[in-house]
């Protein structure tokens, strides 16, 4: 694979949070039964017209604005006509030459923490198609129109990136956003963000794009990053076997692992695209897009170098607390209430917490364990009630028994032994029983310290200040 | 029983309110008139007789209550590409013959909370693509003037139907002249308002740009009287215009004084019928009587329209008649192998010639590598021809002209010739590509038929154009002559 270059561009389309579709009044909910969200305009009945929902254009207008892009004050609806059984009108509602947003920029942290700049082309309004069901009807072929006519927003990007990974890290900083914007659910698994995926390789040092091909419907990270990664192998072998990539649109088959060319160049469409005559221009004033503007949040970008600053944190450690505005939350309020140390606070979240959510598939929203009881974990390993370590079992406990710290240290005995009396009198012990490695330390085995650490640490449960221990100890072995 | 059929609509809605006549009555008579004549025009698709004697009664129980409307009782027809909820929606084409519309078009749920009662669908161009008629699935309409002739399209039926007094009143839709050509050819009232004036939405879309839906009737008063209970906003419909809606009736009465008019220079040149030329000149001496000025004004390139008409309508039509597919509703083929075979079947044979004819115009001039030198350039000539219309309305009030080259002509005798056919609207397509609004009034006879004088307002000027064709019609009467089968 060494020289070559691969360039990535992604096509995401983000199902947007109103709560009718974009040119009906139908609902958008998901999982409602096959066709009962579907109305005359959906069903592409003759005579009905489209209606714009204003809701959707509100929220395309906070995608512009959080990403730097131009706001169009004039774009416009065209058609895109193609025949397929779940697009019943004949032709999809797009825009096309004049998309609401254009010329937006998207900076990500690679793993390298190095930052990059993703440039957007646009991001356009549109309705989505409805689906076709096979399962469970033989002979024949349904059609569910319920996602007919659903809100998306398609957000292009420029061909800007040049591995899987960092395709992913985009994705998911696009997902990121729009939740944070609250103009889509971001739920991969209803459908509701998914992406294209535009690949092509060069020789490295070449500036003349590959012919690229076009995977369709990634909806997953895991996908993404998996699909792009097979595609790219299978051009370069293609062209260092002397073959040619063909412009084609794939599918990427999770299963198989692999892409395969979906539609045959002679069913390459001719969309015929054209302005809309059902639906005027949608014009736009500064009144309203500064209205909008008014109503964005405090940006991810914004948050994590707020947060970085704010409580000194790594870059990257700030970036991994605002991935998602619930996260970010769950972090202040655990730091308000415990402020003596952000970082120790940011440790705990990202390690022990997340760890924990992960392991029993919760998000950080699921009110397993409240900010506050974390905070106080916390504040007990800062006022030396535990130590650190011990702060690990009392976690589990509070999170399998849903007990708060206090009640944990009570119930265990948990409390750290801070006496140094009681503490030398635990050396002392120690010391009497290993006398075989005493005489090893003092006759110069230094290593042996962490073995009387370890020992001292068993007889008081672990429960010994560990400082105080080290202190105490060191001055008892040396005599 | 009244003699309905020499009454006006205007006169009907007044007779029943006064009580002269019930609308069970009125409404019987009528159907009997449809039905007799049926044979003869073939002016209807459906004629809703139960639905039709129902409404009648419980109009008549609203007139006793004195809770009627402007036109409670009064029967008229739909052109039948206006959706009507439990009843066959066609269209005049064999894809929709099974067609039973779930809904009502706001137009129809308009007259119907105006109190009128539907009597039956009227016979049309398939999908509105024709200019006589001939294009539907049901056969064409006649011309009550003359059976060998078109009535003219793609509004026929509801044109004929006025013409021979079967209904006193039609609605119609007009995308390049299909409300006004059948009018001057059967020698009734045809109004075109401004686009946007009307809501489309239940009006089984033909070019969306270009599609209006109107009137026929025997006179402008009966037009502003429909209207009036038509026009409005819709917010169903993204493109009607939300203004309000004057009096039209009220406002007939504007004195003329002064009115300036402009004569159309391009529409008295080459292809005008010498006959037709001096009924509409006389027509405008009638107006220089009344106290209107004359000016001549030239609009340069309103001579492209038909062109630019027959490359926008097509393209738009290309896309809206997509839905029709065999999936949902409509005619589907039997047994389809696959779903490319169930596509080209169900719409091969649901479809007529011209209907293929202009889907297939359609997708070439949209198709990639032809759009810019077909589409966007009959887009940029449309601007031009706009401006070429606003700056003739700076100098003048209303265009008055011809509504067609020549009186009706025989059935048969341009179907094999597309462009000669097309040519028909070449004096009503201006009209739509401006969205304007136009009427088409009688103004004479050659030949012993009926000659058209259409008036052209600027936008949202109906109450103005009405009002003109009104103050014509208040000293001729060449709107109340009746085709003598049907007198």
């Amino acid at each position: 694979m060494s020289g070559w270059q691969t360039v990535i561009g992604l096509e995401i389309h983000a199902q947007l949070a109103t709560r009718s579709k974009i040119f009906s009044g139908s609902a958008t909910a998901y999982g409602a039964p096959p066709n009962a969200q579907a109305n005359l305009v959906d069903l592409g009945y003759p005579g009905v017209l489209p209606v714009l929902n204003g809701e959707a254009v509100r929220m395309a207008v906070k995608l512009g604005l959080a990403i730097n892009a131009r706001v169009a004050t004039h774009s416009v609806f065209a058609r895109k006509n193609y025949f397929y059984p779940d697009l019943p009108k004949g032709y999809q509602i797009s825009q096309y030459e004049l998309p609401i947003v254009a010329n937006g920029a998207i900076d990500i942290v690679l793993e390298d923490g190095q930052s990059k700049r993703i440039g957007v082309t646009r991001a356009h309004l549109e309705e989505d198609a409805g689906k076709s069901l096979h399962e469970g009807l033989p002979g024949v072929s349904g059609i569910d129109l319920n996602r007919a006519g659903t809100p998306l927003v398609e957000i292009v990007s420029e061909p800007d990136m040049r591995s899987a990974k960092e395709a992913v890290v985009y994705m998911k900083k696009v997902h990121t956003l729009v939740r944070y914007l609250e103009i889509c659910d971001g739920n991969m698994q209803e459908g509701s963000f998914r992406c294209d995926a535009n690949v092509s390789v060069r020789k490295a040092g070449t500036h003349k794009f590959g012919t690229r091909a076009e995977i369709k419907n990634l909806n997953s990270f895991r996908f993404v990053e998996r699909a792009i990664n097979y595609e790219v192998a299978r051009q370069i072998e293609l062209i260092e076997s002397g073959g040619q990539v063909v412009q084609e649109t794939r599918l990427y088959d999770p299963d198989k692992g692999e892409t395969r060319p979906m539609r045959s160049k002679e069913e390459a469409n001719d969309y015929r695209y054209f302005p809309d005559p059902d639906l005027l221009p949608v014009e736009l004033d500064a009144a309203f897009i500064d209205s909008v503007r008014r109503t964005l949040p405090e940006l991810p970008d914004q948050k994590a170098a707020r947060f970085a600053s704010q409580y000194g944190l790594t870059p990257y450690d700030a970036g991994v607390l605002t991935a998602s505005r619930e996260l970010a939350a769950y972090y202040e309020e655990v730091v308000k209430a415990a402020p003596q140390d952000p970082k120790l606070a940011a440790n705990w979240v990202m390690g022990e917490l997340a760890a924990a959510l992960n392991k029993d598939n919760l998000e950080i929203g699921s009110g397993r364990l409240p900010a506050a009881r974390l905070a106080q974990l916390i504040t007990r390993i800062f006022d030396q009630t535990i130590s650190g370590k011990i702060a690990k079992e009392v976690f589990e406990s509070m999170w399998s028994e849903g007990a708060s710290a206090d009640q944990v240290i009570e119930s265990k005995g948990l409390r750290q032994i801070t006496d140094s009396g009681a503490i030398e009198r635990a050396i002392d012990e120690v010391m009497t029983k290993n006398p075989a490695q005493l005489a090893d330390y003092r006759s110069g085995k230094d290593k042996l310290f962490g073995f009387f650490v370890g020992q001292v640490m068993k007889a008081t449960g672990g429960k010994a200040n560990p400082a105080q221990l080290n202190e105490l100890l060191k001055k008892k072995l040396s005599g | 029983m009244v003699a309905f059929h020499t009454s006006t609509l205007t006169q009907l809605a007044a007779g029943l309110r006064q009580r002269k006549f019930s609308s069970v009555e009125l409404t019987g008579a009528c159907l009997a008139r449809i039905e007799a004549h049926q044979g003869a025009l073939n002016a209807f698709i459906s004629v809703t007789r139960e639905q039709a004697l129902k409404e009648a009664a419980s109009a008549d129980r609203a007139l006793a209550a004195g809770t009627g409307g402007a036109l409670t009782g009064v029967p008229i027809a739909h052109k039948d590409l206006f959706c009507t909820q439990g009843v066959r929606t066609s269209c005049g084409s064999r894809m929709l013959d099974n067609f039973i519309s779930p809904y009502d078009a706001t137009v129809v749920a308009r007259l119907r909370q105006a109190g009128a009662v539907m009597v039956g669908k009227t016979n049309m161009d398939e999908f509105a693509m024709g200019s006589s008629n001939e294009t539907s699935y049901y056969g064409p309409v006649r011309n009550p003037w003359d059976p060998s002739l078109v009535p003219g399209g793609s509004s026929g039926g509801s044109a004929a139907a006025v013409a021979a007094r079967l209904v006193a009143g039609a609605t119609a839709t007009d995308t390049g002249g299909s409300i006004r050509q059948p009018a001057a050819l059967c020698g009734v009232t045809g109004m075109k308002p401004t686009y946007g004036r009307v809501s489309r939405y239940g009006m089984v879309a033909f070019a969306s740009s270009l599609d209006q839906a109107g009137t026929l009737t025997a006179s402008a008063a009966d037009a502003a009287l429909m209207l009036r209970e038509m026009a409005g906003f819709d917010a169903n419909d993204s493109t009607s215009v939300d203004r309000q809606v004057p009096d039209y009736v009220a406002a007939l009465g504007e004195p003329l004084g002064g009115l300036k008019i402009g004569l159309l220079r391009e529409f008295f040149e080459k292809g005008l019928d010498a006959d037709n030329e001096r009924r509409v000149r006389e027509a405008l001496r009638v107006y220089e009587g009344l106290g209107a000025k004359l000016t001549e004004v030239s609009l340069p390139h309103l001579p492209l329209s038909v062109p630019v008409y027959y490359v926008v309508a097509p393209a738009e039509c290309s896309s809206n008649l997509s839905r029709f597919d065999g999936v949902r509703f409509g005619h589907r083929c039997e047994n389809p192998r696959d779903l490319n075979d169930l596509y080209r079947r169900s719409r091969g044979e649901g479809f007529g010639a011209e209907v293929k004819r202009r889907i297939m115009t359609g997708t070439y001039v949209l198709s990639a590598g032809y759009y810019d030198a077909y589409y966007l350039k009959a887009q940029r000539v449309r601007s031009l021809i706009n401006a070429d219309f606003n700056r003739a309305f700076q100098s003048v009030d209303v265009l008055i002209g011809p509504t067609t080259p020549t009186p009706a002509f025989a059935l048969g005798a341009k179907t094999s010739d597309p462009i000669t056919m097309y040519l028909n609207d070449i004096y009503t397509i201006g009209a739509n590509l401006a969205g304007l609004p136009a009427i088409s009034v009688p103004c004479g006879f050659v030949r012993d038929l009926p000659v058209g004088l259409q008036i052209v307002g600027p936008h949202f000027s109906e109450a103005r154009v009405l009002s003109v064709a009104h103050a014509f019609q208040q000293v001729t009467d060449w709107h109340s002559r009746i085709p003598g089968s049907y007198a």
